[in-house]
């Protein structure tokens, strides 16, 4: 048993790597990858929210400006894009002519890949170091962060002649090593690297929530002043994990982007970014399982519900929401850590009804086990 | 007469024209062991406020070892050597035990240090030392948020000593616990008055007559009087404010 678990993982991850891209049809495999995508953009906020405390609405400025980073860069690399002056043809309608100064670093692949994570990280600094060090907490800096949201979205929407504003950028029909995005073999390539970087996202979460910076984290969560007390400042610490976390959803967006075909400011909307703290909540926050079995339960589930009742979703997703919230409020993976699964057995009379009360001769068993924040 | 470690002179404090603490004066020297009484409202939790940085006085000067410690952060108190106790105990509920006192310990407090580094040897006995002396050893892997409020504050008193602050500010240690643990509490504070200069302020006079110190008695923001016990619980100021009598 103890083995299986040690195994799970990469039983997961080869399963997901080898066998799923056989047994899938594209239009699946593609509606996994962007699930697989996504999950990353939900460890970015377990790091932030379910380890730190800091309820951010506004991830998806992180992760749009990712994938807007990604979509520049194969728009200008696609001579099919190009319009009469070598520039994307979309600049036409506008009556632009000269390439904004800011798409000429995506003329580079290798600029881009560092962008891609650079700019989210750089504006994710600023915007925390700046909040952190007003120290700004609790519900303020969730309306702060869905402001800064609303301020990007509607910079975006508005700058036709930048970025094509509300129509937002089009990649499917771009080519990246000379075949075109959109194709089912790329897609299979683009899917298989997010299988890589999902658990690569993963470890970087673990790295930062394990050991004493976790700790300091976790602290922050509980009791951020008594921290402070103990010799502590708390800004960097919170400002490293809001960096972090948007460097995550930058490469999430650049990833989700690739595989849906578009980066438009919609990724932008309060919506998005609130969907994306649900995916957290219904997974689990606190623990590093939970906000991937979230992201890519709550994203599979909206693909059913929208192809057999269209309209039904966001019914769906708010019940499901509520049910979460009320019934079980660690997430689904930490309501199975916690006995509910055995609980709800001995509910209907299948599983043996645990004692109450722990018996005398038993060892103290510390209340943390099972629970991700506890490591052994 | 030695130079006083920890001096308050003058310190107002207003929360929007309410003035909490008014030109109040207080040294401490070096190894001293001294308590605060006041009813409620005399300004003794603002009193600590000011010293640890978290309230700005009007005017006034708070020095530590010479050097001013008004508009430093609380952080930046801290790490100077002077550790706090809240009035409730304050603990990371959701760290184990020696958890929360390994972040009290750590020397180092830097993000990056934390990330790369171990918690060095001598901190980490330190922190074992603590855990058998406060009697939680036991319960090192158990979640604090699980412990009795009384666990608690042996824990929260534990991290403030895990710290090893030169001064030691102790708002209500023993309230909520039980008379055994409150004899224990006063010993630990006697044991450490000496190497460290204590400041006590406490509610339950059994426990300021067991810690036998000099007794600074608070009133609406002044210092009313000093000295001891007995002295103190004399005069005829002190039973005013505390009865409430009318004086005649």
């Amino acid at each position: 048993m103890k083995l299986f678990r040690r195994l799970l993982p990469w039983i997961l991850l080869a399963f997901a790597f080898f066998i799923l891209p056989v047994i899938l049809d594209d239009f699946r495999l593609n509606l996994f990858g962007r699930y697989f995508s996504l999950a990353i953009t939900a460890l970015a906020i377990d790091l932030i929210w379910g380890y730190t405390g800091l309820l951010s609405l506004g991830q998806g400025i992180f992760f749009s400006l990712g994938g807007y980073a990604a979509a520049m860069y194969l728009m200008l690399n696609t001579k099919s894009e190009a319009g009469g002056n070598g520039i994307p043809k979309f600049f036409e309608n506008y009556g632009v002519d000269q390439l904004p100064f800011f798409w000429q670093p995506f003329w580079s692949p290798i600029s881009t890949l560092i962008l891609i994570w650079l700019i989210p990280a750089v504006v994710a600094g600023l915007v925390g170091y700046l909040i952190f060090r007003n120290r700004i907490k609790g519900v303020y800096f969730s309306i702060i962060t869905q402001a800064a949201l609303m301020v990007f979205y509607h910079f975006f929407n508005g700058q036709q002649k930048l970025i094509n504003g509300t129509n937002g950028l089009k990649t499917s029909t771009t080519e990246l090593f000379g075949m075109l995005v959109g194709s089912a073999d790329m897609q299979g390539w683009l899917y298989r690297l997010t299988v890589l970087l999902l658990p690569l996202a993963f470890l970087v979460c673990r790295y930062f929530t394990s050991g004493r910076f976790g700790d300091a984290l976790i602290a922050i969560r509980d009791d951020e002043t008594r921290l402070r007390f103990t010799g502590y400042n708390t800004v960097p610490f919170k400002t490293i994990v809001f960096i972090v976390a948007g460097i995550l959803c930058g490469i999430s967006g650049a990833l989700y982007t690739v595989q849906s075909g578009i980066v438009s400011p919609q990724y932008m909307s309060i919506a998005m970014s609130i969907e994306m703290v649900i995916w957290v909540a219904v997974g689990g926050r606190g623990s590093l399982v939970g906000p991937i079995i979230g992201a890519v339960l709550v994203n599979y589930l909206r693909s059913l519900v929208s192809e057999a009742l269209p309209e039904m979703w966001l019914f769906v997703q708010g019940a499901l929401f509520i049910f979460v919230v009320v019934l079980m409020p660690d997430g689904i993976y930490g309501w199975f850590t916690k006995g509910g699964f055995s609980k709800l057995l001995a509910a209907f009379g299948i599983a043996p009804k645990t004692p109450i009360y722990p018996r005398l001769d038993r060892e103290v068993v510390p209340v943390s086990e099972g629970r991700a924040i506890s490591k052994d | 007469m030695t130079t006083p470690l920890l001096e308050i002179n003058d310190v107002s404090v207003s929360f929007d024209g309410f003035f909490a603490l008014t030109d109040l004066s207080l040294s401490l020297y070096p190894g001293e062991l001294r308590s605060v009484i006041g009813p409620n409202g005399a300004g003794k939790t603002t009193f600590l406020d000011v010293i640890t940085g978290k309230v700005k006085p009007l005017k006034g000067t708070v020095k530590y070892l010479g050097d001013s410690l008004v508009g430093l952060s609380e952080h930046q108190i801290s790490r100077r050597g002077i550790g706090r106790k809240f009035q409730t105990p304050r603990v990371f509920e959701n760290l184990d035990v020696i958890r929360n006192l390994e972040l009290a310990a750590s020397p180092a407090k830097g993000p990056f240090a934390l990330l790369s580094q171990a918690i060095p040897p001598s901190a980490r006995d330190n922190v074992h030392r603590l855990l058998d002396y406060v009697g939680l050893a036991p319960y090192a892997r158990v979640q604090a948020g699980s412990l009795s409020h009384g666990q608690k504050q042996w824990l929260a008193i534990a991290m403030l000593v895990a710290q090893s602050p030169q001064v030691l500010l102790l708002d209500e240690p023993v309230a909520g616990l039980t008379d055994e643990e409150t004899v224990r509490t006063a010993e630990l504070i006697k044991s450490l008055a000496g190497d460290h200069t204590v400041l006590v302020i406490e509610h339950d006079m059994e426990f300021i007559r067991d810690l036998n110190a000099p007794v600074t008695v608070l009133h609406q923001g002044r210092v009313l009087t000093e000295g001891s016990l007995d002295d103190v619980q004399k005069d005829p100021r002190v039973i005013e404010v505390y009865l409430g009598q009318s004086q005649d």
